[in-house]
């Protein structure tokens, strides 16, 4: 079973040093972002080291690593010394580049799970990782608190929403330490660091196993000010009463692959339909869930299944007869796409998903969206050509294309200083003389999509370092505006009159007003374009690890 | 890269096979391409949608709340003397939790958990060392000249020096857990304390930030 490549062995480029930075820095603050860059940059330290290179007081650097490591973003382990020697850091890229993607996690928690589900994943991604009865606790707090007046979520339907999203593997327990036990005999604290680090989370054969707790209740809601203080003593006293659950010391946490699977399974459903048909799509649907749980991770194809049981398989309300559903297999067998594949004839034919030559598709056609929008149209149709021509000379790409010679040469010449094209010599004789050698042009996917994958990562942090000077550039409105809003927040719970209401409102003048809306208008834009362009991201992301799994 | 024609672009290749002209060549680069250059071809529109407002929505309060959260580690900004009457309010209001989240220790290296009594013992033993050498003086001075008096006076003073450094030492305590993640002095390393020279106001200068501040 191939595993995924773990990216953080691999030197990480400057641009994805730069946004790991500032996603740190927007959810840990500078302490963090400033330990965890330098700890990027050098790959692999020792806490004295990192504390020494990075003149921060030692505490601070002592928290944040117990950040990092708490939500996955740094692994530890023996360092070049073994056992006996200090222990070593490491920081997980690739996890720090996932928080672009929480609003979808969470949104997708919420469309198959409902709300419920969505805090659960809301909460647990918020802290890294959570014991199931903390998560249940928090989750019916919050749910209850937007229930009406006298309503109250019960723990036993929280608990059902967390049992099936890890039934269903969105979840699993955070792999466990090996060498636990030595911090319990009570010795003083010695430096003896803990020998092995974490071992992939689904080496543990209880990964996905459901602890058993004694939780019964419901949620509390949360009162205002007079019983602010006995409630937050109420709440500690809760917080503090975990250990009566019975699941102390088993964590939870997001399974991002699974996430990543249910994303590209809806990736190729998309695709499908919009290149065919709805029935078509659902007959994908459906393959890709007969595969789940059979289909390895990175796997190039699911497993072979039978148009019998595909048959029987499909949801109930599409009653499509059995020809009409050999017909469609066939379709979508012959479509270039080559999104599904016959592998034999036994039980009416057996069909595969292409899962590595879908992304590799939808990776083709990304690339190709991006030279159209940027170069248009008929440097595309050369692009295009390209791709799938691999080698072409001056004059070919000129006769392929239908483009004129002139504005051929200037398309060639503009895609080829973006470096999305690239010039190959082929010599005809060994001097390498140029009147007699060839000069391709060419394009490469692979390396093309990598390179898109950095300019999409420049982008997300240029986008960022936008929002923030937008942000500080009106911070003295916005603080303004805060306030007001504060001070007519509590003057309705007072039950102010209109007037009065009104009088705080206009303490904002009209063109501040106007400001403001126009500030929201370009950070929600700026917040917006970030969620899109992760999802090329995603996509280039997947289609790389894809091709590196099946090399 | 142009070769040697005295300011005559000369090519190491064959640039016709290339489809290229000598007319044709763009012109020289006369200084740093503009910052925003004009586009040709402008970016299309946003996709717009309920499923992209609502993630945009979750990000901004993510981004809300991540920074309440203690996860979000502040540099060490002097901690008010005394804490704001709003602050109350305003954590209650945020649902700004307390800075003192405990990991599990069990997931994490020794190394990383705070090592507060090892520091501060020493600190209390030097600073005790002094106080108590010169308490020591003026006990026996005074246990001197009250022997004279009589037994029950020195008694009560003696405990009452007793009880000071009862006080000091559970002043100290009290620090120790407020302060938890708060020495600065020392750190463990190669760096053995003695080879600096600390100056006669070493421990005067420890001793401010021990007890109030005395007018």
């Amino acid at each position: 079973m191939t595993t995924e490549i773990p990216r953080y062995f691999l030197e990480m480029t400057a641009q994805e040093v730069r946004l790991c930075g500032l996603l740190l820095q927007e959810h840990f603050g500078d302490v963090v972002e400033k330990v965890g860059t330098h700890l990027i940059r050098s790959g692999v330290l020792t806490l004295r080291a990192l504390a020494h290179e990075t003149k921060l007081a030692l505490d601070l650097v002592k928290k944040s690593l117990c950040v990092l490591v708490q939500h996955g973003m740094c692994t530890f382990g023996p360092g070049r010394r073994g056992p006996a020697g200090p222990v070593e850091y490491r920081i997980n890229c690739e996890r720090i580049l996932h928080m672009l993607r929480y609003p979808r996690y969470i949104y997708t928690a919420k469309s198959l799970y409902g709300d419920t589900g969505e805090l659960i994943i809301e909460e647990i991604l918020q802290r890294g990782q959570m014991t199931m009865s903390s998560t249940v606790k928090t989750v019916a707090d919050r749910l209850t608190h937007n229930m009406p007046e006298g309503q109250s979520m019960d723990y036993s339907e929280v608990v059902s929403a967390f049992s099936r999203l890890v039934e269903t593997h969105f979840l699993q327990r955070c792999p466990p330490m090996a060498s636990a036990g030595s911090s319990s005999s009570g010795a003083v604290d010695t430096s003896l660091p803990v020998v092995t680090q974490p071992a992939e989370p689904e080496s543990n054969p209880e990964c996905y196993k459901l602890p058993y707790i004694n939780l019964t209740g419901q949620g509390k809601r949360r009162r205002s000010s007079e019983d602010g203080e006995d409630d937050q003593r109420a709440a500690k006293k809760a917080k503090t009463d975990n250990s009566q659950c019975g699941d102390e010391g088993i964590y939870w946490q997001v399974n991002f692959l699974r996430f990543h699977l249910h994303f590209r399974d809806q990736a190729i459903i998309s695709a499908v339909s919009c290149k065919l048909d709805q029935t078509s799509s659902e007959i994908v649907r459906t393959m890709l869930r007969m595969s789940e749980v059979t289909t390895p991770a990175h796997a190039a194809f699911t497993q072979a299944l039978s148009a019998n049981e595909i048959f029987r398989s499909l949801p109930s309300n599409y009653n499509i007869a059995r020809p009409i559903l050999d017909q469609y297999l066939t379709l979508l067998v012959d479509d270039p796409m080559e999104f599904v594949g016959k592998t034999g004839d036994s039980g009416g034919g057996m069909y595969v998903v292409n899962l590595h030559r879908a992304l590799a598709n939808l990776a083709r056609a990304t690339l190709e969206s991006v030279v159209q929008e940027r170069f248009g149209s008929r440097s595309a149709r050369i692009f295009r050509l390209l791709l799938r021509k691999r080698h072409l000379e001056q004059k070919q790409v000129e006769d392929f294309a239908m483009v004129p010679a002139k504005e051929a040469k200037d398309m060639l010449y503009t895609l080829l200083s973006e470096n999305l094209v690239q010039l190959q010599e082929v010599p005809k004789t060994p001097d390498y003389a140029p009147s007699r050698t060839f000069y391709l042009y060419t394009v490469n996917q692979l390396p093309t999509a990598r390179l898109l994958l950095q300019h999409c990562y420049k982008t997300i942090g240029n986008l960022i370092e936008r929002r923030l000077y937008e942000t500080k550039e009106n911070k003295r409105l916005l603080e303004k505006s805060q306030r007001i809003e504060a001070i007519l927040a509590s003057l309705q719970a007072t039950g102010a009159e209109t007037a009065q209401l009104t009088e705080v409102e206009e303490m904002i003048t009209a063109p501040e007003r106007q400001q403001l809306e126009s500030l929201r208008h370009h950070i929600n834009k700026l917040d917006s374009s970030e969620n899109q362009v992760d999802e090329t991201i995603f996509l280039l992301e997947s289609y790389i690890n894809s091709t590196q799994a099946s090399r | 890269m142009a070769g040697k024609g005295r300011g005559i672009a000369a090519f190491t290749f064959n640039i016709e096979a290339l489809g290229l002209s000598r007319g044709s060549m763009p012109e020289t680069q006369r200084g740093p391409t503009p910052l925003f250059p004009q586009i040709e071809y402008k970016p299309g529109p946003l996709k717009a949608g309920e499923d992209e407002d609502y993630m945009r929505a979750l990000k901004q309060e993510m981004r809300g709340r991540m920074k309440d959260l203690p996860f979000n580690i502040k540099p060490h900004a002097g901690k008010g003397d005394v804490e704001r009457y709003k602050e109350k309010y305003t954590r209650e209001i945020k649902r700004i939790e307390d800075d003192n989240w405990t990991p599990d220790w069990n997931y994490l290296p020794k190394e990383l958990k705070p090592q507060k009594k090892i520091i501060r013992k020493k600190r209390d033993t030097k600073t005790n060392a002094k106080v108590s050498s010169k308490d020591k003086e003026e006990l026996l001075n005074k246990l001197d000249a009250l022997e004279k008096k009589g037994d029950v006076k020195s008694d009560d003073e003696e405990d009452e020096a007793k009880g000071e450094k009862k006080e000091n030492d559970e002043e100290g305590e009290e620090e120790e857990i407020e302060g938890e993640f708060d020495e600065e002095l020392e750190e463990e390393n190669d760096y053995i304390a003695n080879y600096f020279e600390d100056g006669d106001d070493y421990g005067g200068g420890s001793d401010d930030n021990m007890d109030e501040a005395t007018y």
